[in-house]
């Protein structure tokens, strides 16, 4: 199978006049049609730059690619004109964001915000249009379509807000949907029934999905592949089942021992100590150290090797490569 | 929709009342006797008493009050004092002419300072910026009246392209004779505006729904003009309704400069004859007029904002 999507050795790079902060460093993604990928990893890991990066879309006039290649579809989208893209973004990869409030237009009706995204990319007449824009509302299960299509984003409950955003993402059907923490501003309950309509619409649809989140559980819910972010590098990577069994790197364990159990019989979650370094210019060694238990003095001074540690399951860490040495 | 409007217009009325009660007391609690100011020194007290009687000064301050608002009311401004003119009909001749040179001069402000604030956003930090903000520097360092006799020596006396002063004939004679006095207060106003979109713009050109555009492959002119200009515009709505009240004092001047009749030119002429009852309805209407742009400003913003609407 050709993978649809190839990120590799990616550098997101910001410059401002006094300093150039790091924000990705050397990331690696594959993810095939219609597979699902998970970015997992703390707020400032770098996931949500790098998912603009893929879209071209990194703030102005600061952030930029300093390195690697983003291959969609056989294509370096890094080597395409700026001009080129408006025709790839939403017709081929949409993204959806994290706060469907912020991200929807307040002064336009939200169904003239979907019917523009379809009018952008197919020469379809008005008619054609809101049915398919209905069709599509009914598909996101948002009730009564053609009475929500007139109401502005403040008149909706937070899950019809995003239920209106991934019906707009999805109206010109792409073959990557680039989903950054889609359920984080949301109600646990609405999270569930959000998480359900992704999956289900991946499973009819067939849209590969690269999905971003801090949180393990929804990670664990939607993706088949993970990559463990932290301070803008790949931790480790693995597919749902080894990383959740068998986790290699002390940063992922951390994450996955923080996640409360209800059969836990000790009293407090555990944490990982410490907190994330802010991002800043390009330093060897492994961005966790300070934070780490197995943590060596070579871990601060080079970088660690990616280990090998099974089909598609590789960790970058000092401690896991002695290990297995 | 209909309710919203019903709401501000009553929400209006505290505040119009509040300013008209400013104007009747302003002109009452001055330092003076306006019988005295305005019949000099020489008046006999005879004369002082009928003078009061007429003026109504002769009650209580209370009872003058309540024959002021019932005067305002039933639009009975009185007479002038000067030439027994209804006050009515002085007022009817005016105001056409500042409703005219106030509206012209708002729409050369906005037609030159909405371009030019969202050309400075769009090209922030380069060439056109640093041009767009000169200018506007220009714009409000100028006192109005200044850039009025610059704009009458090249334009009007030098290159003859624009009538000196006066009203004009016919309705495009009048339009030509607007153009001036338009164009030197629209200018002023041009450069507060053109501020004020460059700064909500780029305000506004951050915000997620501005990325969500991008996103979903918006060229740069429609993420511009459609998804964050209309965002834009409610702070400039805001700032216009200061705008126009700044061009509505201004318009005192520049009436005077031009020749043409209007509220300010009226105003004027009663303060130089000490027309008290002139005065007092002059600056009734100008009240009445602050609470109408307000409002009319605040009506904008709701039409813009669905948010706005209950």
């Amino acid at each position: 199978m050709t993978p649809l999507l190839q990120v590799r050795d990616l550098v997101v790079e910001f410059r401002f006049r006094r300093a150039t902060i790091r924000a990705v460093d050397g990331l690696d993604l594959d993810l095939d049609a219609s597979g699902t990928l998970g970015i997992v990893g703390e707020s400032g890991s770098g996931k949500s730059m790098a998912s603009l990066a893929i879209m071209r879309l990194l703030p102005q006039p600061a952030g930029r690619v300093a390195q690697g290649s983003i291959i969609f579809e056989g294509r370096d989208l890094l080597a395409l004109k700026a001009s080129a893209m408006p025709a790839i973004r939403g017709r081929d990869i949409a993204m959806i964001f994290q706060e469907p409030m912020s991200a929807l237009n307040p002064v336009m009706r939200v169904g003239d915000q979907i019917t523009e995204a379809l009018h952008l990319h197919e020469r379809i007449g008005s008619a054609q249009a809101h049915a398919r824009v209905m069709e599509m509302l009914e598909l996101v299960g948002i009730p009564a379509p053609a009475e929500r299509a007139y109401a502005y984003s403040h008149q909706l409950s937070g899950g019809m807000r995003q239920r209106v955003m991934i019906a707009m993402a999805l109206i010109c059907r792409p073959k990557l949907l680039i989903a950054d923490e889609p359920t984080t501003a949301l109600d646990v309950t609405i999270q569930s029934q959000v998480l359900d309509l992704l999956k289900r619409l991946r499973r009819t649809l067939g849209t590969a999905t690269l999905i971003i989140s801090h949180d393990m559980g929804v990670i664990a819910d939607v993706a088949e592949r993970v990559v463990v972010m932290y301070g803008g590098r790949v931790m480790e990577t693995a597919d749902r089942a080894t990383l959740f069994r068998d986790p290699r790197h002390p940063y992922t364990r951390g994450l996955l021992a923080a996640i409360p159990r209800l059969r836990d019989h000790r009293r407090r979650l555990h944490q990982i100590p410490g907190s994330v370094r802010p991002a800043g210019p390009p330093r060897p060694g492994c961005p966790f150290a300070p934070r780490c238990d197995l943590a060596r003095p070579v871990c601060a001074e080079q970088d660690p090797p990616r280990i090998v540690l099974g089909e598609g399951h590789i960790a970058a860490c000092w401690a896991v490569a002695e290990a297995v040495s | 929709m209909l309710r919203t409007i019903g709401q501000r217009l009553a929400d209006s009325v505290p505040t119009l009342l509040l300013v008209v009660t400013l104007v009747f007391l302003a002109l009452r609690l001055l330092p003076g006797d306006p019988a005295l100011v305005a019949l000099g020194e020489n008046a006999t007290p005879d004369q002082l008493d009928l003078f009061r009687h007429r003026m109504g000064l002769d009650i209580p301050l209370w009872r003058q009050y309540l024959v002021f608002l019932k005067d305002l009311a039933t639009l009975n401004f009185g007479t002038s004092f000067m030439n027994q003119i209804p006050i009515l009909d002085l007022l009817a001749a005016s105001l056409p002419y500042t409703l005219a040179l106030t509206a012209a001069a708002t729409a050369v402000g906005v037609a030159l300072g909405v371009p030019l604030g969202v050309l400075a956003a769009t090209r922030r930090g380069r060439t056109a910026d640093t041009v767009a903000r000169l200018l506007a520097l220009l714009g409000f360092t100028v006192p109005d009246f200044y850039l009025a006799a610059l704009l009458l020596i090249w334009l009007a006396l030098g290159w003859g392209w624009f009538p000196i002063n006066g009203l004009g004939e016919s309705l495009p004679d009048q339009l030509y004779h607007l153009v001036l006095p338009a164009v030197t207060l629209g200018v002023v106003k041009a450069a507060f505006i053109s501020r004020l979109t460059r700064s909500a713009l780029l305000d506004v050109l951050g915000r997620d729904y501005v990325r969500t555009a991008w996103a979903k492959g918006a060229q740069a002119g429609r993420v511009i003009y459609r998804h964050a200009l209309r965002n834009a515009l409610l702070p400039v709505a805001t700032g216009l309704s200061v705008s126009i009240l700044s061009t509505l004092s201004g318009s005192v001047a520049i009436e005077l400069i031009f020749g043409r009749p209007g509220l300010g030119s009226l105003l004027i002429g009663a303060i130089e004859t000490r027309d008290y009852p002139v005065i007092q309805a002059d600056l009734v209407v100008f009240a009445v007029l602050v609470v109408a742009v307000n409002l009319a400003m605040d009506l904008l913003a709701v039409a813009i904002d669905p948010r706005l609407r209950t």
